[in-house]
């Protein structure tokens, strides 16, 4: 049993924000108990742990960048008490053997949860869909060819009318390849001072609107992953008004704090797909977050081994880590700047992505499922190699001091990370 | 060619848009000195004795690598050149590791030409040796930037207030980038013209102005600056055939009765006689593109010796 002493409660989905004690008790939140364990959280926040929708964990396939273990350790430092990890690996999460072997790694590293997100197609490769019961059998909560849009339009109305019958959100990568190819970073006025290959914005908005089509169509759910545009925020709140099919977005961490005029110093850690925008696009982003456009925020953690970014611009591949540095330069850019309240900077991080996905994670409440994270908004830290958890280092906050500091992070009952140290929940302390 | 002892107040030149006005009048001074040696019966000087210079060059050129390594001949410094396809890296050795490999070497100077914008920008921050941008894909050329700015001033006694008009393929120009750039700078007034495809959408952001069709766009011009149009281009879709583009876009001595009179025609080479410039533009009175070729040399002096003399 555990009790966290003093902190500040702060949950915007029950409208909690007061000082007080809370018990931990087999697991569950309670207002009252016995204390084996006495954490003192004066001066600490304790907000639901985070839940990412979307990472990529790189296991199986590219083990020397991230593994489900390492990824869980970064997720925790950074607050998140459930991931739901991308199927792009190698082979790719297809076939339910896959789906148990990425659940069964998550439960053994014991940190964070892990939930499998399975593929749209076989082999990824948009011909034909995946077996989402087998899918769904093996742990995952979605499907998602991410990395690659599904390019077909009949197949992914096929995916789309096929996930019904499960109710599983089918997660689109939008991007129109034939838009995009040979795109390096936004195409607008970076773009054309470098001399880059460009990532026009309609190559996103045209899958938005286009998925969005199909949704009201079949009537099934898309879940737009990664927007990054103001076009694909038009054409949502659009498609919503039909009220036929199911439609839901997220944007990243990092596509609400940093624009493309980053990109100048030719910086491999400011190229990911989609790509940084412009800063009209970013406050509209903002807005729709404010407005409730906008259901989840994510990392998109994409681990890259330090030789593949070490590279000339056009020739590194796409992807910053984001796992540990989500919160704190949420905080430290959009909160401490006024753009963003800190209860919806919290509920887009917890309770909206965890209803959003039907887990039952992301709240405070008396007898709910005790996965917290107490942040010392006022500390400090900076992001260099040697702070970073995640295998991979190739974070666009490196050399920067961000505020808002992790400080426990409790998942199911168990402390799993503390100022530093981590203890997997199967061999943590008793409750 | 003594300058006072005046030098560059940088490690590398990466790109016009970096430096500043006094720094390009600077170099242009040095290289008028540097055409005075070019004149003499023995057009050398020791000044660069013992100094290296590595010409690393990742994609084909003749023209450039042979000014450079004419200039660096000229100054007296040792070279080594390194010709590699960009594909090297997919061979197994990275831009950073050749680059480090010549630095081990003790090499004072690179000189790299890469398909890849910010190519020398990353490998400048990671050598100590001082880094020239012979070329980096579709970003900057400053060298020829340079080179045409001194034609310019030669042709027409200053460069502010000329009103220059470059036509060809914008978007996958280099020197047109770092043309628009250096010009800007200058207080020149510059206008583009091309097929609307090769012509970025946010093009106007460089203080440019844009005009399509060519016989409007030449009419008050004291410049027209022909790029050269790579016919692989074509292939890729962006204009549909040679001829059309030879129909509104090859300068011709029939288009230039349109123009002001004294006009004057450049071109960065290697040119495509019949295609974006008529033989008998490319060689007649309106010509300076081979007075281009000889200043290339001088600038390219200029620059290697400002650099050198910082780090000396």
């Amino acid at each position: 049993m555990i009790k966290i002493k003093g902190g500040r409660l702060f949950d915007p989905k029950n409208g909690i924000d007061e000082e007080g004690d809370i018990y931990i008790v087999d697991g569950k939140v309670r207002k009252e108990g016995a204390a084996e364990i006495e954490i003192d959280a004066a001066g600490l926040y304790v907000f639901p742990g985070f839940v990412d929708l979307h990472a990529h964990l790189r296991e199986p396939g590219r083990e020397d960048e991230e593994t489900i273990e390492t990824g869980s350790r970064a997720a925790v430092k950074g607050g998140f008490t459930s991931v739901c990890a991308m199927p792009n690996t190698e082979p790719p999460v297809d076939n339910q053997g896959v789906a148990r072997f990425v659940k069964e790694k998550g439960e053994k590293a014991g940190y964070a949860r892990i939930f499998p997100i399975g593929t749209i197609t076989k082999g990824r490769k948009g011909e034909e869909i995946s077996e989402f019961g087998d899918l769904i059998e093996g742990g995952c909560v979605g499907v998602s060819d991410d990395g690659d849009c599904v390019r077909k339009s009949d197949i992914i109305r096929r995916a789309l009318e096929y996930a019904k019958m499960f109710n599983i959100p089918v997660i689109e990568h939008p991007e129109d390849t034939y838009l995009s190819e040979g795109g390096q970073i936004n195409e607008g006025r970076i773009s054309t001072i470098l001399g880059m290959g460009g990532i026009p914005s309609i190559s996103e908005s045209i899958i938005v609107a286009r998925d969005i089509e199909i949704a009201n169509f079949v009537g099934g759910w898309i879940h737009l992953t990664h927007i990054s545009v103001k076009d694909s925020l038009e054409k949502i709140i659009e498609g919503r008004k039909k009220q036929r099919g199911k439609i839901t977005c997220d944007v990243t961490a990092h596509h609400l704090v940093l624009t493309e005029d980053k990109v100048k110093e030719f910086n491999s850690n400011f190229k990911m797909k989609p790509p940084l925008r412009s800063e009209e696009d970013r406050r509209a982003l903002v807005w729709g977050l404010r407005n409730g456009v906008i259901d989840a925020i994510i990392t998109d953690h994409a681990p890259h081994a330090f030789f593949e970014k070490e590279l000339e611009f056009d020739l590194a591949p796409f992807g910053v880590v984001g796992l540990e540095t989500a919160f704190s330069s949420l905080y430290t850019y959009l909160v401490e700047k006024g753009e963003l309240e800190l209860a919806t900077l919290v509920m887009y991080l917890s309770s909206s992505p965890a209803l959003l996905f039907s887990l039952p994670y992301g709240e405070i409440r008396d007898g709910g499922i005790a996965d917290l994270v107490l942040v010392d908004l006022k500390g400090e830290w900076e992001v260099r190699e040697d702070t970073l958890a995640s295998k991979s280092k190739n974070s666009p906050y490196l050399g920067e001091k961000l505020r808002g500091v992790v400080v426990c992070t409790i998942v199911d009952g168990r402390i799993v990370y503390r100022e530093g140290e981590w203890r997997r929940r199967n061999e943590g302390i008793s409750s | 060619m003594d300058n006072g002892g005046r030098s560059l107040n940088r490690k590398d030149l990466l790109g016009i848009e970096e430096l500043s006005r006094e720094e390009i009048e600077l170099i242009l001074e040095q290289a008028e000195g540097m055409k005075e040696i070019l004149e003499r019966p023995v057009r050398k000087v020791p000044a660069l004795q013992g100094f290296t210079i590595a010409n690393l060059f990742f994609e084909p050129s003749t023209r450039t690598l042979n000014s450079f390594l004419l200039a660096e001949r000229r100054l007296s410094a040792d070279t080594v050149n390194v010709s590699a396809s960009s594909s090297s890296v997919l061979k197994g050795e990275t831009l950073l590791d050749t680059a480090k490999n010549i630095e081990a070497m003790k090499v004072d100077m690179v000189v790299l030409r890469h398909s890849c914008p910010g190519a020398p920008h990353f490998l400048a921050k990671r050598i100590d040796a001082s880094v020239i941008n012979a070329g980096d894909g579709s970003h900057e050329h400053p060298t020829q930037a340079l080179l045409d700015l001194l034609t310019i001033k030669e042709k027409f006694g200053k460069i502010d207030g000329l009103k220059v008009l470059i036509v060809g393929d914008i978007m996958h120009s280099r020197v047109a980038r770092s043309d628009i750039l250096g010009l800007r700078k200058m207080g020149a007034w510059v206008r583009v013209c091309g097929p609307p495809t090769l012509i970025p959408l946010w093009i106007d952001e460089l203080g440019v102005e844009v005009e399509y069709n060519l016989d409007r766009a030449m009419r008050d011009v004291d410049i027209i600056y022909v790029l050269r149009i790579q016919k692989e281009r074509q292939k890729k879709g962006l204009f549909p055939s040679i001829r059309e583009y030879v129909k509104y876009f090859c300068i011709t001595p029939e288009r230039l009765r349109q123009a002001k009179e004294g006009v004057v025609i450049m071109h960065p080479g290697p040119m495509n006689r019949g295609v974006e410039i008529s033989p008998e533009v490319a060689d007649g009175p309106w010509s300076v593109i081979l007075d281009q070729v000889t200043n290339g040399v001088a600038i390219r002096m200029a620059i290697i010796y400002l650099l050198a003399r910082r780090r000396r």
